[in-house]
């Protein structure tokens, strides 16, 4: 699996991963707050987005008809519509993608639930392996914690209940999550994950994430070469800021 | 039918299936639209029904869970081809899962209206990875039996034309970009979906069945056919 900039893309790509509840969302989000602050060309996609498939999905957990083959396909459907619109197009034009889950999420998922782990793997050949892919381990008691720290109404696919681990979907909830670590844990190494202490506390995790990222990735050339047009309420700060930019130039 | 069991899988097979669980009888009829496929099948339903089988049928686009969906999709012609082709893989394998497997498990006939073949060949046509549509569709039964309806491009054209009025922009490969002439484009597109279909059959060992004859003459030859597949065991 070859990296978006070993496959000669100009932008670059950034995935984080992890359980439910280790914060991962949180991390990716700050981080793009900080890109788009700097002025960086930043574009954020979510796991199982893409808007046409959404339904198809939904009305599939909802009234529990996806076994492990079709779950898995029709998150690679989700995936593939989300890549080939928005991703490629926008590395190729020098973005820099930040992925809220990537392929490994399905690799993890769909072998926990009895999927060959060679034709997962295939079915997702098509898609290149991020730039940088950070992990986000939690004690799994942690991320069970946060998860399940009210009591919500869990999911029948999101608690794993379709694999009968237990009839109690917090019970199953927990074993599910449990296999789904191990699945990461295992494929850490061959995929050059960086993990991360999503133990720590949350501010502390960002000044680790901002400093990776600009570490591995020149920055620089990947700001907008023109100022994104604000709405005329912000249109005056702009050009405020543009005079003193050019003053400082 | 005395019920000797199992099926194979082509590749990996799918989760919780044993192949040896698999009885019954899997048919598959192939061919273009026009090529007299949903008339034959009609027809072989009704025949094994009377003769006393149980049958269930599928087809493409017809799962619960993406069907709508994939009609949309296509309506709109917003997708791109890994996504196309990986929601028919879903809306194959939804069937596979809850119409096909159940079936053959309970020793029934399985007459599909097209199968993964249709689908390879369309994205073979258009330049998908073979290794990867293999990988794909491993979750896909070996049939007992596979029937390509094969029919002229021309004649595809003149049957078309006599039931439509008009040329599908699909069965026409009008996303190909092979032709801005939606004639022109069938002609093309239908001989090389022939072509893929003929270097198919090397290593799925299809029955190409001459359907430029009448339909009568088609339906004794695969009845009589797949007689000799049923009565086999």
């Amino acid at each position: 699996m070859k990296t978006f900039a070993e496959s000669n893309f100009p932008g670059r790509l950034i995935a984080v991963e992890g359980l439910d509840g280790s914060g991962k969302s949180t991390q990716i989000y700050l981080l793009k707050r900080w890109l788009e602050a700097e002025g960086i060309k930043v574009y954020f996609s979510e796991w199982n987005s893409s808007e046409l498939v959404k339904s198809a999905t939904s009305k599939g957990k909802k009234r529990e008809l996806l076994t492990p083959t079709t779950f898995s396909l029709i998150h690679a459907t989700d995936f593939a519509d989300r890549y080939e619109r928005h991703l490629v197009p926008l590395l190729r034009a020098g973005y820099i993608v930040l992925c809220d889950r990537y392929v490994f999420t399905a690799f993890a998922r769909d072998v926990t639930r009895g999927c060959p782990a060679e034709w997962v793997r295939g079915n997702y050949s098509f898609a290149c392996a991020p730039d940088l892919t950070m992990f986000f381990k939690a004690d799994l008691d942690v991320s069970l914690n946060r998860i399940l720290e009210g009591r919500p109404k869990l999911k029948f696919f999101e608690a794993g209940m379709d694999l009968g681990l237990s009839k109690d979907p917090y019970e199953s909830f927990k074993i599910f999550q449990g296999r789904i670590l191990e699945q990461y844990m295992a494929m850490s190494k061959e995929f050059n994950f960086v993990t991360m202490d999503a133990n720590v506390n949350v501010e502390k995790q960002q000044v680790i994430v901002r400093k990776l990222v600009s570490e591995k990735i020149d920055l620089k050339k990947f700001k907008r070469r023109s100022p994104l047009p604000l709405p005329p309420s912000l249109a005056g700060d702009r050009e405020a800021i543009e005079a003193e930019e050019d003053k400082a130039a | 039918m005395s019920a000797k069991k199992s099926h194979k899988f082509y590749g990996h097979g799918i989760p919780r299936v044993k192949p040896e669980d698999l009885g019954g009888k899997l048919i598959v009829v192939e061919g273009a639209d026009g090529s007299g496929r949903s008339t034959q099948i009609a027809e072989l339903v009704a025949w094994l029904e009377i003769s006393g089988r149980p049958t269930v049928q599928v087809g493409l686009k017809r799962s619960t869970l993406v069907s709508e969906e994939l009609e949309k999709a296509q309506d709109g012609n917003v997708l791109s081809r890994t996504t196309l082709s990986l929601f028919y893989a879903t809306d194959f394998a939804d069937q596979l899962s809850n119409i096909i497997i159940p079936a053959l498990k309970a020793g029934f006939i399985v007459l599909a209206d097209r199968y993964i073949y249709t689908l390879m060949a369309r994205d073979l046509v258009r330049g998908m990875d073979e290794k990867w549509l293999k990988n794909l569709y491993g979750i896909a039964p070996i049939p007992d039996a596979v029937f390509y309806l094969s029919v002229e491009p021309e004649e595809l054209v003149q049957r078309n034309l006599s039931k439509n009025a008009t040329l599908d922009y699909w069965e026409s490969g009008m996303d190909l970009g092979m032709s801005r002439d939606v004639f022109d484009s069938f002609l093309k597109y239908q001989s090389a979906m022939q072509s893929a279909f003929k270097a198919m059959q090397k290593t799925y060992g299809f029955d190409i069945v001459d359907a430029n004859r009448s339909a009568n003459a088609v339906n004794k030859e695969l009845r009589k056919k797949i007689s000799s597949v049923i009565d086999a065991d």
